[in-house]
């Protein structure tokens, strides 16, 4: 009798979803003007979980005026009083991470196993972290009194909804600016959420203000004539729109885009290690990351080897309801990003790549892709270029560590990178000659607040995290 | 690598022959040392995240029932003390065969561990269970004797009925790289467990992970002992400050995997020491699963080193059939 994982799932019961929600304006909810509101699904069941408010113009104004009226209590509150809202903020956060995770994973798509052990851990820790540094901003290496710049307008993804809320809020508060935030259409929940914890914790009203909605939300925010710096995480080509809408306007700007990062493993890696490495890389969160290995580059001398094992190791990866506390691999976000990740696959067979994928069976309802392998694939190739933001590994190989840094740097992204080998000095060399703006070494996919995080070329500019996230929110 | 044809268990007289095909990296000092520095490193961090993923895995009802069965049934319960007397070993395997008078359908254990001169009084003791009789062997737990000490008291507890032997290795030849020598003596304590009808008692080699102190050290000492003729590999003694660990039996489950895979020959695992709760051992249970496969997922190829753990299974299995919480004065101290 084989060993089979009875079905673990956490409760729902942890979190309970309103039928309805508002913008959080001014300390406040409130529908929007116009009364327009769309639904947001569960992607792992289509379940309907609720509807919300979509934003419009005169929302984003009404967003927009609250925030600039709160900026000048908020910033003149001296570094201490500041980080204490925030330390409160980031206490919550942990007393709730399990209602937290519960809900980032029904409206998300992504595991519980995930959105318990790293989502909520590095939401917290961020928050923790910037609060440290609210009353240190002096010894920032930005001055002796930096100051803030105003009102930020931030626009985040769905790959990691109060991750990336995380990453924006916590710093920008820190620095004394005050925000009006919009999660993206498909996970409006959590923010919401947050919304919540701000009441909670006592912080000022218009201090953190969220609106709800579509692009036509983030593009008026991002337009906003009174707000003073825009910061987006999401595509290369809507990042590259909202460049040209601030261009001029003298807002400060810090957009994090796509990615194609390479993975590359040589003869002398640590085999194993590197095998988890790579399903880390590209099957974490069903490969939604913008700094996902999505090219492995492997040393031919090591390819059969590693390539065995990779696949044996794809064949014991659980892929099914998000809830379920044994689920490796979750849904695809949405419909739209399914159709995107099938139609590159595709192209990948009809350029002659080989597609493997282990035999796995996907639900009937929600948005499911099994992970999935190319082999013989060339630079030439669309799924060794553009990104597929899905559990999809495309592998190349190289010969030489020179042949490794040329394949790796030869894309138009530049967001992360992997090494892995046993020999420290290699990885020195390497580490000094890819073009990207992080490095991992014997690991990948690995985050902390105290480390900055942000791209080269198309993946954008600007860095999130650590002491050189402040300067994205300092009028330096 | 692909499986080179049908799998041989480690104690079948097949075993010698497809390690042959092996001889060549052992035919020198100086090739057994170039082959054990040539396996792919470890990096530890890797190592004990893969190992602390697989321990979030959440093991519920029916498959916690299996998983506590399965368990039981994979014990070597050990009473390695020099305070034994016939009495407590002869308690201990009643206790084996019979782990739950109030439940007839619980497992026996896989056998039943002790020190060589106790072997006699366990045999007769589990005579006709089916419960195997394990010996600790080779100046247990230091190893620090003269090989023919070593081969005396292998060959000793196996005349005295020992169906299963656990040597160590010894751990001063290995750190100091004389790896041949450590090599050899397991091939020789594998001789002495040779019996005159021709059978001999499965060899378990200890490595004492604790005092080898690096990963490194564990993927090498798992692929020498294998050459050799380990039956089962085993992670420690007990008796040392660290041993079995969710990673280092992790490294040795990866070993066994790979060396089936080069040579066709299965061998077994058995960590031992600090494993005391029904949650641990459902973690090393499922680490076997997802790295080896349900082939490995018998007590003829992986065992629990154990006194304590037994306990916490039975209570666990009571309370999944019951609905309630018993306590240990409603489980056998022994």
């Amino acid at each position: 009798m084989a060993f089979e994982y009875a079905p673990a799932p956490e409760s729902r019961s942890v979190v309970d979803i309103a039928p309805s929600y508002g913008l959080f304006i001014d300390g406040e909810f409130r529908p929007a003007e116009d009364g327009k509101v769309f639904k947001t699904v569960s992607p792992s069941s289509e379940e309907v979980l609720s509807e919300v408010a979509q934003a419009g113009q005169s929302d984003v104004d009404a967003a927009v005026r609250a925030a600039r009226k709160a900026f000048e209590k908020w910033s003149a509150l001296p570094g201490s009083e500041r980080a204490k809202y925030l330390f409160r903020i980031a206490r919550i956060i942990q007393e709730r991470s399990r209602e937290l995770a519960v809900l980032e994973s029904l409206d998300n798509g992504k595991p519980i196993r995930e959105s318990r052990d790293a989502d909520l851990p590095l939401v917290a820790a961020h928050f923790f972290y910037y609060a440290g540094w609210a009353d240190k901003l002096g010894h920032a290496g930005f001055g002796a009194d930096p100051k803030p710049l105003g009102v930020a307008g931030q626009v985040i993804p769905w790959n990691f909804p109060l991750l990336m809320l995380a990453w924006k809020i916590a710093p920008a508060l820190a620095c004394g600016n005050t925000v009006v935030l919009k999660p993206a259409e498909t996970t409006p929940l959590s923010a919401l959420f947050f919304a919540d914890i701000c009441r909670q914790a006592g912080l000022p009203k218009g201090v953190v203000n969220i609106l709800t909605g579509d692009g036509s939300t983030g593009a008026a925010l991002v337009a906003h004539p009174d707000v003073n710096k825009v910061a987006f995480t999401g595509s290369t080509e809507v990042g590259k729109a909202i460049a040209r809408t601030v261009a001029g306007t003298g807002k400060k700007l810090t957009l994090e885009l796509g990615g194609k990062a390479a993975n590359i493993v040589f003869e002398d890696a640590p085999i194993d290690q590197a095998v988890e490495g790579i399903v880390n890389g590209i099957f974490f969160n069903q490969g939604h990351v913008c700094c996902a290995g999505s090219r492995l580059l492997v040393q031919e001398s090591v390819q059969d080897e590693l390539l065995e094992a990779l696949k044996r190791r794809m064949s014991t990866l659980r892929v099914g309801d998000p809830l379920d506390k044994n689920t490796d691999i979750g849904a695809i976000n949405s419909a739209e990003q399914l159709a995107r990740i099938k139609s590159l696959a595709d192209s990948g067979e009809a350029e002659g790549a080989q597609r493997w994928a282990p035999a796995c069976e996907l639900p009937s309802t929600g948005y499911w892709f099994a992970p999935t392998l190319f082999t013989g694939v060339s630079q030439a190739h669309r799924i060794a270029r553009e990104e597929i933001f899905g559990p999809v590994l495309s592998v190349l190989t190289f010969r030489t560590p020179a042949e490794a840094v040329e394949k790796a740097n030869n894309t138009p992204y530049g967001l992360s990178a992997g090494i892995w080998t046993e020999k420290g000095s290699r990885i020195l060399w390497m580490a000094d000659k890819l073009r990207a703006g992080v490095v991992w070494a014997n690991t990948f996919n690995k985050f902390d607040p105290t480390s900055p995080f942000g791209g080269y070329k198309e993946s954008g500019f600007g860095r999130e995290g650590g002491r050189h996230g402040l300067e994205a929110y300092l009028n330096v | 690598m692909q499986t080179p044809g049908p799998i041989t268990p480690a104690y079948s007289p097949q075993a010698a022959e497809r390690l042959a095909s092996m001889a060549d990296v052992t035919a020198s000092d100086a090739a057994l040392r170039r082959f054990l520095h040539g396996l792919p490193g470890v990096d530890a961090v890797g190592l004990e995240g893969r190992a602390a993923t697989l321990g979030t895995r959440s093991i519920k009802t029916t498959a916690k029932a299996y998983a506590i069965d399965l368990a039981i049934s994979m014990i070597d319960l050990t009473t390695l003390e020099g305070a034994d007397t016939p009495g407590k070993v002869r308690a201990l395997c009643a206790k084996g065969v019979n782990p739950d008078p109030t439940d007839r359908t619980t497992p026996k254990v896989a056998a039943i561990c002790v020190y060589p001169d106790m072997v006699k009084t366990a045999k007769e003791a589990l005579d006709g269970s089916g419960i195997h009789v394990a010996s600790v062997a080779t100046a247990f737990p230091a190893g620090r004797a003269a090989l023919p000490v070593k081969l005396a008291d292998t060959a000793d507890a196996v005349a005295a009925g020992a169906d299963e032997i656990d040597m160590v290795i010894d751990r001063g030849a290995f750190l100091s790289g004389r790896y041949m020598q450590v090599f050899e003596e397991i091939k020789a304590v594998k001789a002495a467990c040779a019996r005159p009808d021709g059978s001999a008692a499965h060899l378990k080699v200890i490595f004492e992970n604790g005092e080898l102190a690096t990963y490194d050290n564990i993927r090498r000492v798992s692929w020498l002992s294998m050459l050799a003729g380990a039956d089962f590999i085993k992670t420690s003694t007990g008796k040392v400050a660290v041993n079995a660990t969710p990673p280092n039996t992790l490294l040795m489950l990866e070993a066994v995997r790979d060396f089936r895979d080069a040579t066709g020959v299965q061998v077994g695992v058995k960590p031992a020491g600090g494993i005391r709760t029904t949650k641990d051992a459902i973690k090393y249970l499922v680490m076997v699963n997802e790295t080896l496969g349900e082939q490995w997922l018998t007590p003829d190829w992986f065992r629990f080193g154990a006194s304590s753990l037994l306990n916490d299974l039975l209570m666990q299995r009571q309370k999944l059939s019951t609905g309630r919480y018993s306590g240990p004065d409603y489980v056998t101290v022994d």
